[in-house]
């Protein structure tokens, strides 16, 4: 963990309320995929956890989703505008269980942290399937940007306006992989859980305190014994998970 | 520059900041951001006899100028803490340290004291009768003068070490209770725990928080806390920590106007995990602004 000035690159919309923030600033503290900031905002106490998208060694780029006072505040923010963020938080994804094929499953806001992963993978010669699941057509973001990589990605919307009408879970159940990675809402979550064929990983949410393990406010029970999840978390392996209801 | 050291109930402080329990785990994971050696001391995770996993989550919620947590002193029980969190301790921290000690009865409270008695590091026991996440316990010790001092009398009995006394504010009289602890043999009072608070989600109609209410901290308290800690520091004769919404030094100059001998925090580590080290580091600044020479010479300074 490290606690640094970003200064804001761009901020630009991809949907009606979906925004892409480039920050330039040290990202040494950053070491996987699937790690997350916590941002402080001026007016507000706590800061506000966002899973990073991509990152090199100056700059890192987030993905948000306006839901309250904190993202609508920063979605407002221009180029030039510094912010203090605490970066490499969390354990991030673990690459070295992917296997030769390994499927990446994101859902709404939780697309953004298979791109980092995605690009990883593919560096060390895997080949990569990218499931992307929206309710609808106007909240796609990001598929153009998976397959620029060279991924094969399909997309799912729930009300059939665009790719595959239904959930993540109708092309996963005819694909063939290796493993999967997998981060958005807690009813995908599950739903993944219980289709998938093999192992793999999914990264939770849960409301915060400080984010860097000291308030114990986002602790969970896992098979493994009590987690927090911006510590121990938020990516968790299939085989520790244990549902709460 | 001016002295920044205070005594606390016999022992010499090397500073008056202290991070509040709660707030600063058992020190380690801090320990990785800078030399924690730089605090006075600090006050640790909240200890139970039995391990607790705490209450459902949600246990958060955002306020103006604050927040409430109803964490419920999650925690891996006085063995495990002895056995696997003190000697990590250790390694990062050389200074004696706050044991910070809950229960659900007076048995409860004795026997986790007595366990953490024995513990060399150990400098203080501070004995949380306000927590306001649990039921049957915590809060419930600290809102009856009577129920307090029983808390107070049967730790005393086990352990030679100071026993400071963390009191709420949700109750009507702070200084009938601060006085009955201070008779019962408290060495010394901590206040203020969090105040009892609630959110409600407009979109869900739902609180926000899965215990519904939780204690609510951070500086929007400062004010409350303040008063308190004058009130308390003006009724008894024994050492009073101060805390409640501390976020800079000048409040910690103020509190320890108000009566406070040290002063603890707590939600801000949360949101700038080095506010304790800048504060220390920011104090002689504000001591030679308000032309104070020594901290100690402060203490009560307002009347």
């Amino acid at each position: 963990m490290k606690q640094s000035i970003f200064t804001v690159l761009s901020n630009v919309a991809l949907t009606d309320s979906v925004y892409k923030m480039v920050l330039g600033g040290d990202t040494s503290a950053i070491t996987a995929p699937g790690q997350f900031v916590n941002i402080q905002l001026e007016g507000m106490f706590l800061r506000r956890p966002i899973s990073v998208c991509d990152y090199d060694e100056k700059s890192l780029t987030i993905i948000y989703k306006v839901v309250g006072k904190g993202t609508e505040a920063m979605s407002g923010m221009q180029a030039g505008k510094e912010l203090d963020l605490l970066t490499g938080l969390g354990n991030g994804y673990d690459l070295s269980l992917s296997g030769d094929r390994p499927v990446l499953i994101g859902g709404g806001v939780g697309v953004p942290p298979m791109y980092n992963l995605a690009k990883k993978l593919l560096a060390q010669g895997k080949t990569v399937s990218v499931i992307l699941g929206f309710n609808t057509k106007s909240e796609i973001f990001y598929e153009e940007a998976f397959k620029a990589l060279g991924c094969a990605v399909t997309v799912t919307t729930v009300d059939g306006s665009y790719g595959v009408k239904g959930f993540v879970t109708t092309p996963l159940e005819a694909m063939d992989y290796t493993y999967f990675y997998t981060c958005g809402p807690e009813p995908m979550l599950k739903a993944v859980y219980r289709s998938s064929k093999t192992s793999g990983q999914m990264s939770f949410e849960k409301r915060m305190g400080c984010g860097f393990g000291a308030c114990m406010g986002c602790s969970c029970k896992t098979i493994t014994g009590y987690k927090r999840i911006c510590k121990e978390g938020p990516v968790m392996k299939k085989e520790e998970i244990l549902w709460e209801n | 520059m001016g002295k920044l050291n205070v005594n606390l109930c016999g022992i010499e402080l090397d500073n008056p900041v202290i991070p509040a329990s709660g707030t600063f785990g058992f020190g380690y994971e801090y320990a990785e951001l800078y030399d924690i050696n730089e605090l006075g001391t600090f006050s640790f995770k909240g200890t139970t006899k039995e391990p607790r996993f705490g209450n459902p989550t949600p246990r958060i919620a955002e306020c103006t100028a604050g927040m409430i947590n109803a964490v419920g002193l999650q925690n891996p029980g006085v063995e495990q803490v002895i056995s696997r969190e003190l000697p990590k301790l250790k390694k990062c921290f050389h200074k004696p340290v706050m044991a910070n000690v809950s229960g659900f009865s007076v048995d409860d409270y004795a026997y986790t004291c007595q366990k953490l008695d024995k513990e060399e590091q150990v400098g203080w026991l501070e004995v949380n009768v306000s927590c306001p996440n649990v039921h049957g316990g915590g809060m419930s010790f600290g809102t009856q003068p009577e129920a307090a001092a029983e808390v107070t009398r049967a730790v005393k009995a086990v352990t030679t070490k100071p026993v400071i006394v963390k009191l709420s504010p949700n109750v009507t009289d702070i200084v009938s209770i601060a006085k009955a602890c201070e008779e019962a043999g408290a060495d010394g009072i901590s206040l203020i725990n969090t105040m009892l608070g609630m959110r409600i989600d407009l979109r869900t109609r739902k609180p926000i928080i899965a215990n519904k209410m939780g204690g609510f901290s951070g500086p929007a308290i400062f004010p409350v806390a303040v008063r308190m800690v004058y009130q308390v520091a003006n009724a008894v004769s024994i050492p009073v920590v101060g805390m409640g919404g501390v976020s800079s030094a000048e409040d910690v100059v103020e509190m320890m106007l108000a009566g406070a001998a040290a002063v603890e925090i707590g939600a801000a580590n949360l949101v700038n995990p080095y506010i304790c080290r800048d504060i220390i580091r920011d104090l002689p600044r504000v001591m030679e602004k308000y032309r104070i020479e020594s901290l100690s010479e402060i203490i009560g300074g307002a009347k």
